[in-house]
């Protein structure tokens, strides 16, 4: 419980902290930031090896009295999916303030407490079991990325960053009317509380599947248009090109590797979890439309000229993936979205770095600039490559066992009942290996002729450190991804299970028993209830 | 003793990483040649033993090794675990022994190249890939291996990446390595769907269950839907490795990697690993008619168009690359009507002189300085003696001039596609002209480079012998294709003996099941097998005179007059059929502008865009005109204010 709270906690002391020091004096900025990150990975740890991976249920769970007017608690603990995303935020986060070191240049100070600010909202998101606290986590995001692309931006980060905040907006403001209207609901008509209101998620949780299904539809939408927007669903995904293309390198890396998997894990968290009767219902439609975002991702991103804009789309395509397998509603379907999600943190997120690496040094991004970049840069390239495979879903890299996982789960799925979706979905791996290995062809190999592209250095200490450790992750769940996978699976089948007994009256899995510890965490839910 | 199998594969895996990782500290070229060859050496040591146990002790049923659970989550369940089969084994011995030699061949050809290690880590990641390929246990491990050589392919194929290749929309070598990829993928899609299929069907990715439960019931899985979409979706998957129509189109554009690679890779094992995966699915292949008689269409078609090709190319490694498509092409006609072990057979005997044939081509274009063009070669033989007999040996072999390896594997192809109750006389024939075309641009190839005239330019080219390094390889090659068919002489040959060939003995478990279904070949000598064995070889000789006669007359008078005179199919064959350039105008180049005007332009940008930033004009247009009437005139608000009061009173009192 300490370590959820210096988890959670720890980046907005950070925050606070930097507000101290002198704008000149960036070097201690820097190094602040990237201290307080790293001390925050490693109390994430001690979280990850103290998690019950048998538990399906919550851990750590905390609450605190807040707002009692309408039963809105501070309510946090995490369960073995939001464990994953946890541990993805507190790893990449790091990786990303220590490459702002180079591609960073002006306002350091104000720069560095956004990004530390970032963190602990990306990281309530995700540990957030109220809704309302869940819903300020979400909203406060805005604020640091807003800014984030706005003044650290490309050419066109105006453009970017307003269309980023205009479609999250809308979305965001749909989820509050149904928040509203759930917590009133399910406070009291459902759970008859004194209070007539309440955003206790472990509470509301028990008994949404109680919501007659035309209002669970509605809900449904309105939770799911939020969630979809951020993902980013094809036809919604058009802000995501321009904010991951102006955004700085970090930022792109921040955005691809943990905020569209909010998205992602609110669906299955919340429109899964809550109304499960209209993700019956909704289910094919949405899986069409992440079958289409698979193929249109990969074929838009194919025909890209600038390289930023090219990985942008290949999100697309990537997050339909997990959107497949989130919607499959199986386990394998369930585990390989967030096996998935953590994948494309991991391979995305160093694709993103290493564009930036080659537009800190030559400031394009221009596909057509460069050419036989891997005679200077020797070193870069194999790393580069690297990134390139895990993202086409070679076997042996991570992707494939996301990839995978999503079909199998979706190919059996006996709530989608039909092969096709995973059938057409599997031909995304062929415009996939064509979109990146042709922009490898033309960026890395081949003569090099621009003069400009002459002089480049290779890797420096710095770029390898950044590296590294997202290569070990990479090959590591590509091998055994046994470790990662364990840790959310009996959550996933507790809520494979649920759906299961919902629509066919018997669930598949045996769970191991209940521990009776985590009904103790939370004293006051069940004291409400007793009244 | 099983146990060993788990170290086959490791052992190029520690080499790979080795060179990989500490190769430009090292230096040495045979320290990093000889850690990487001897990788390779222990690895076929290893399965020399284990062929060896299983020689003396045959075991029925496959042995599963196990080494950790790879993915498993919900109910899905994969280990990696290899099995040990007579399959596997001579799969992995085949690949280990001529690996091995190569690797050695490679340390003089690669001499001096600048990334010496990192064609040896790639080499050594290639047999990795390649051991997991066949010694998986299942089907996900097999696709491991599967596009873990097809990765290893493309960084060779595009190895000196800033080398330009020739070939339709190819500027450099790497795009050629793209391309095997791509196209090696779509034949992946087709793997992908045959193990969802199988995955549902079965509840089990292990290829010992599938094929037990395939086999147990036969009878209601005979011919039915769904087993004829997992074999025909799995025999997609083995088009794009084995280079089979229509994605063969990759093939003969791989070779712009080195040489070393086009025979390990390209001729010898991964193109093969099609062949693999059908004989490993030998029970649910037997079990669809339609799958079966596809199989030997697609590879009797194969074999003519790609033999027909050769006729007339002038690049000594595009006419050996188009005789590989061909030969895969028989193999497939093998395995479609039945005759599995055949199959697997004429994979070895084509490893052997397959293999042989293109290290003696890089042999000869080292001698050359890189020169590829055979028109401006000839006369080699006495400046490259080895390397003149040791091809001359390959051409026998793969010619089918008795007795050399390929004359035993190919006419019990040729006997099995005419006999067996999947085949008929017209596959037979189709394979017969095969057969012809092959023993013509063969012998044509030999004459035309080794003999006659010598057509190169003294002053710049001064054709020399290869190092002992390489000839080393090119002479053990020459050895087993002259002798490696008499491991399985057919019974028509050897009327006295009455067991089985030992080849076919060997391999018999593995096929048990599947011949069961099928229904046992008759072993009887029939005299049409001696009529078509001397018909064939009757060809195949003519076929060496007439190539004598007309390439070794100074002017090519024969040849050039039938170009001119038939100049349409000559062009036709010259471009390839223009396979490629249909594709490109048919499928690629529609697809790409569809993205780039009709998705992204249009879709995207017109219309999601549009949509979105209409609206949020709009608003600023109302916004625009609203704010119009806050004039700041009181006048004017008190105005409105009458107005509306008048309006409200009138509502008020007329009603509506």
């Amino acid at each position: 419980m300490t370590a959820l709270f210096i988890t959670l906690f720890l980046p907005l002391v950070g925050s606070l902290l930097l507000l101290f020091f002198k704008k000149e004096n960036t070097k201690a900025i820097k190094n602040t930031a990237l201290g307080i990150s790293i001390a925050t990975f490693v109390v994430s740890l001690f979280l990850f090896f103290g998690f019950d991976s048998n538990n399906p249920g919550f851990q750590y769970v905390f609450e605190a009295k807040w707002i009692t007017a309408f039963d809105a608690g501070f309510r946090i603990g995490i369960d073995g999916m939001s464990m994953l995303l946890v541990m993805l935020t507190t790893f990449i986060t790091p990786i990303a303030i220590f490459a702002s070191f180079n591609s960073i240049t002006k306002r350091e100070k104000e720069y560095y407490i956004m990004v530390m600010l970032l963190q602990f909202a990306m990281t309530g998101v995700f540990m957030a079991l109220d809704l309302f606290l869940f819903y300020i986590f979400w909203e406060i995001i805005l604020i640091p990325m807003y800014f984030i692309i706005g003044i650290w931006g490309g050419k066109d980060r105006l453009y970017a960053t307003v269309k980023f905040f205009l479609f999250t907006v809308v979305g965001s403001l749909f989820m509050l009317v149904a928040i509203v209207w759930l917590g009133m609901y399910a406070g009291e008509t459902l759970l008859k509380l004194p209070s007539g209101f309440t955003t206790n998620y472990l509470l509301i949780k028990e008994v949404a599947q109680n919501i007659p299904v035309d209002i669970q539809e509605w809900l449904f939408l309105a939770f799911a248009l939020s969630f979809l927007i951020k993902v980013p669903l094809f036809p919604l995904h058009t802000w995501l090109p321009d904010a991951h293309t102006e955004a700085p390198t970090p930022g792109s890396v921040i955005l691809a590797g943990v905020l569209l998997k909010m998205g992602t894990y609110g669906l299955i968290r919340f429109n899964l979890e809550l109304f499960p009767q209209a993700s019956f219902e909704y289910a094919s439609l949405i899986s069409v439309l992440a079958v289409v975002g698979i193929i249109y991702g990969a074929l838009v991103a194919m025909v890209q000229t600038d390289i930023k804009r090219l990985v942008a789309y290949s999100s697309v395509s990537h997050l339909g993936f997990v959107v497949l397998g989130i919607f499959s509603m199986t386990a394998e379907g369930i585990q390989g979205a967030i096996i998935q999600m953590v994948n494309h943190g991991l391979s995305t997120g160093m694709l993103f770095l290493c564009v930036g690496f080659l537009y800190e040094r030559r400031h394009t991004r221009d596909i057509a600039e460069y050419g036989g970049i891997a005679r200077v840069m020797p070193v870069f390239t194999v790393f580069f490559a690297i990134a390139m495979f895990a993202s086409v879903g070679l076997p042996g890299l991570n992707g494939f066992v996301g990839e995978f996982l999503t079909l199998v789960g979706a190919f059996k799925s006996p709530f989608l009942n039909s092969h096709w979706y995973s059938i057409v979905a599997a031909s995304g791996v062929i415009f996939a290996a064509v979109y990146l290995l042709w922009m490898f062809q033309r960026v890395m190999y081949g003569t090099n002729d621009n003069p400009k592209n002459h002089n480049l250095t290779d890797m420096t200490k710095s770029e390898w450190a950044m590296l590294v450790p997202m290569v070990i992750f990479i090959v590591w769940i590509g091998v055994y991804p046994k470790s990662f996978l364990n840790i959310s699976e009996n959550s996933s089948r507790a809520l494979v299970n649920k759906l299961e007994m919902i629509k066919f009256g018997k669930p598949t899995y045996q769970l191991p028993e209940m521990k009776q510890k985590t009904m103790e965490n939370i004293p006051n839910s069940q004291n409400n209830i007793k009244k | 003793m099983y146990e060993l199998i788990k170290f086959i594969p490791l052992f190029p895996l520690l080499g790979f990483l080795i060179n990989g990782i500490f190769g430009k500290k090292i230096k040495s070229e045979s320290a990093i040649g000889g850690i990487a060859s001897a990788m390779v050496g222990i690895s076929f040591i290893l399965s020399f033993l284990l062929f060896w146990d299983l020689l003396s002790n045959p075991i029925e049923k496959p042995v599963i090794v196990s080494f950790f659970t790879w993915i498993a989550t919900g109910q899905i369940n994969i280990e990696i675990a290899y099995q040990v089969d007579q399959l596997s084994v001579l799969f992995a011995l085949i690949i280990t022994g001529i690996g091995f030699l190569i690797h050695i061949y490679s340390i003089g050809y690669m001499h001096g190249d600048r990334s010496f290690y990192r064609f040896f880590s790639y080499l050594n990641l290639f047999i990795f890939m390649m051991l997991n390929l066949v010694l998986a246990s299942n089907y996900l491990l097999t696709f491991l291996g599967w596009e873990g050589v097809g990765l290893a392919s493309y960084l060779l194929i595009g190895f000196w990446y800033d080398q330009k290749f020739e070939g339709t929309r190819i500027t450099w070598t790497g795009d050629a390595g793209m391309k095997a990829f791509v196209v090696n993928r779509i034949g992946d899609f087709g793997f992908i769907v045959a193990m969802l299929l199988i995955y549902v069907t079965f509840n089990t990715l292990n290829y010992q269950e599938v094929a037990n439960a395939a086999a147990s019931q036969y009878g209601t899985l005979m011919n039915s839907g769904i087993i004829t979409a997992i074999t025909l979706m799995m025999f997609l998957g083995t088009t794009g490795k084995s280079a089979q129509l229509p994605l063969s189109v990759w093939l003969p554009d791989a070779m712009a990697g080195p040489t070393p690679v086009s025979a390990l890779i390209h001729a010898a094992t991964m193109v093969t690993a099609g062949i693999f995966l059908i004989a490993r699915n030998s029970v649910l292949f037997s079990l669809s008619e339609t799958s079966m008689l596809t199989v030997a269409i697609v590879g009797a078609v194969t074999a003519i168009l790609a033999a027909s090709v050769g006729l007339v190319q002038n690049d000594i490694k595009k006419v050996l690359a188009y005789s590989t498509v061909s030969q895969l092409g028989f193999m497939f006609v093998a395995l479609g009507v039945g005759a599995f072990y055949i199959g697997v057979f004429h994979v070895m005997t084509h490893a052997f002189f397959k293999g042989l044939l293109f290290l003696a081509a890089g042999s000869v274009i080292h001698g050359m300085h890189h020169e590829q063009n055979i028109k401006k070669m000839g006369g080699l033989k006495h400046y490259m003696p080895t390397t003149y007999k040791t091809f001359f040996v390959g051409t026998l072999a793969i010619a089918g001039i008795p007795f050399f390896s390929g004359f035993f594997s190919k006419d019990e192809i040729l006997w099995y596609a005419f006999s067996s109750p999947h085949g008929g006389i017209l596959l037979w024939l189709t394979l017969a002209v095969s057969a012809m075309f092959t023993a013509f641009y063969m012998f044509r190839l030999l004459y035309l480079t080794f003999d006659g005239k010598e057509r190169f330019d003294h002053h710049h080219v001064h054709p020399h012998e290869s190092p002992k390094t390489m000839t080393f390889a090119l002479v053990v090659l020459a050895i087993l294709s002259a002798l490696g068919g008499f491991v399985n002489i057919p019974h028509a040959l050897t009327p006295w003996v009455h067991s089985n060939p030992p080849f076919m003995e060997f391999l018999s478990p593995v096929f048990a099941q599947a011949n069961f279904i099928l229904g046992e070949h008759s072993h009887e000598i029939k005299p049409e097998m001696y009529i078509l064995m001397l018909l064939a070889t009757a060809v195949a000789i003519s076929m060496m005179f007439l190539a004598k006669k007309w390439y070794l007359d100074p002017s090519w008078k024969k040849p050039r007059q039938l170009a001119k005179e038939h100049g349409f199919s000559y062009r036709l064959l010259l471009n390839k059929y223009k396979l490629d350039e249909f594709y490109f105008f048919t499928i690629i180049d529609p697809i790409i502008a569809l993205s780039r005007s009709g998705l992204w332009k249009f879709f995207d940008i017109g219309i999601i865009d549009g949509i979105i930033n209409g609206s949020a004009k709009a608003t600023s247009v109302v916004a625009e005109n609203l704010r119009k009437m806050q004039t700041g005139i009181v006048q004017n608000y008190a105005l409105i204010m009458m107005v509306g009061i008048i309006a409200v009173i009138s509502i008020m009192i007329f009603g509506f």
